[in-house]
């Protein structure tokens, strides 16, 4: 399958089989700026299987979330055909908004308040802000 | 020790030594009360309790009382604008047009934490669900300082409700500050402290060990802390009949434990501390519950940022 090549864009490559739709979703990436592709289960040397995301004229992501969703994945920014920066992502250390607390108990189930969570261990467990509850983040 | 305009949230808003000082500020009040008779003259302490209280509520309001400050408040939702579906945010913001200082209890995790941040006075969690309960903490440290001295090196036995047990996250939080502290984590399967209090106590260094055993592990406690199952935390009134009286602390059990043994609970108690235990010298709970109004005095003053605390 090909999929072409953007001139101006990210790429963000290496997410995991089966969560770059997920990945998407997350980004609320607007699409009406240009072609976004998507491809899923491809053949990648590293992880056996990966999906790949394509977003042409999009210059910046939320890379905070992408790293909270797939921190293995890379992100790749590309100008004028070539590419300008790579970044590998890390679990961020704060999210708001991206991860919402299901604890019934928690204040945020009836006060306006943000959603936020700290990065509580290296695995990738995220502590809420407001009543402590624990979610992995993947 | 400048702790005026400050919000206690959760235990670890004070340090060590702040809670040292309050608790032997607490004690220069007990030794002389009438020097403090006026030290919160004009100063109003507003009391919001959307959950039922009665020692907490009204340990602050003596406190405050005694302190010779008033006291405005309502004791349950139904009596405010809270019941008309006003938020958490906007109502501590129009308390705090009113009053100097406020003590909040409310059913809900992290409520505190949402009223101290739109609060431009002084907020103290009285409470917030079954997360945290820092004014409790600090009368059970009290306690257990004036009877030992200090906490290093000590085993603490927390028994009954842990999971919801506000008392005992604050209190365990609190302790893994000090060094030698050994937990001992008694409760059924379905009541066992949350995931985040026991990495706090791993995170810690802490040793602690979990069982349901209780009769087993009183030999070795210097503290044990009793707590009553909560029938108002649970969604299913079978889960909380079936767990209500799992453990029941009595005469007989005592027999087991060490003579310096320290029986703590927060209080209220159901069946879970045998009536025969209170005349126990190593009853604790109320005197307990007594120092809880003294050391509330001390941090009302503190956080008024009264003179001669």
């Amino acid at each position: 399958m090909e999929i072409n090549s953007i001139a101006n864009g990210i790429v963000i490559d290496h997410i995991r089989a089966g969560f770059g739709l997920k990945v998407l979703e997350y980004l609320k990436i607007d699409k009406g700026l240009g072609s976004v592709a998507i491809i899923m289960n491809a053949v990648s040397e590293k992880h056996g299987r990966k999906d790949l995301i394509k977003l042409e004229n999009v210059e910046n992501v939320d890379v905070d979330v992408l790293g909270l969703i797939d921190h293995n994945a890379t992100v790749i920014y590309i100008k004028n055909d070539g590419i300008v920066k790579k970044a590998k992502l890390s679990l961020p250390e704060k999210v708001t908004n991206v991860i919402l607390c299901k604890n019934p108990r928690c204040v945020t189930s009836v006060e306006a308040v943000p959603h936020v969570f700290h990065l509580a261990d290296a695995s990738g467990k995220y502590r809420c802000e407001y009543c402590d509850n624990m979610v992995k983040s993947q | 020790m400048d702790l005026q305009g400050r919000h206690l949230v959760e235990p670890l808003d004070l340090s060590v030594d702040e809670i040292e000082w309050l608790i032997d500020a607490a004690g220069r009040i007990v030794a002389k009360p009438e020097d403090y008779a006026e030290a919160c003259k004009g100063k109003l302490l507003a009391t919001l309790f959307y959950e039922p209280s009665t020692r907490t509520r009204f340990s602050f309001e003596a406190a405050m009382l005694r302190l010779g400050g008033q006291v405005i408040g309502f004791s349950e939702p139904s009596s405010s604008s809270v019941s008309k579906g006003e938020s958490i945010a906007d109502t501590i913001r129009t308390v705090a047009c009113y009053a100097d200082i406020a003590v909040m209890r409310h059913p809900k995790e992290g409520s505190a934490l949402v009223a101290s941040r739109c609060a431009d006075i002084p907020v103290i969690n009285g409470g917030d669900g079954g997360h945290h309960h820092p004014t409790q903490t600090l009368t059970d440290l009290m306690t257990i300082k004036l009877e030992k001295g200090g906490f290093n090196n000590i085993t603490v036995g927390m028994c009954g409700d842990l999971k919801f047990g506000r008392t005992v996250h604050s209190l365990i939080r609190a302790l893994t500050r000090y060094s030698g502290v050994r937990f001992v984590l008694i409760s059924p399967d379905e009541l066992r402290v949350p995931e985040y209090v026991r990495e706090e106590v791993e995170r810690s260094g802490a040793e602690f060990e979990e069982t349901r055993d209780l009769r087993e592990a009183l030999p070795e406690l210097d503290v044990l802390y009793m707590t009553r199952v909560q029938r108002e935390r649970f969604f299913n009134e079978e889960d909380y009949i079936r767990l209500k009286d799992s453990y029941i602390l009595d005469a007989e059990k005592l027999r087991s434990a060490k003579q310096s043994l320290m029986v703590l609970h927060p209080l209220p108690r159901v069946n879970e501390i045998s009536a025969d235990v209170d005349a126990d010298p190593r009853a604790f709970y109320f005197r307990q519950a007594k120092n809880g109004m003294y050391i509330r005095m001390a941090l009302i003053m503190a956080l008024l940022g009264s003179k001669g605390v």
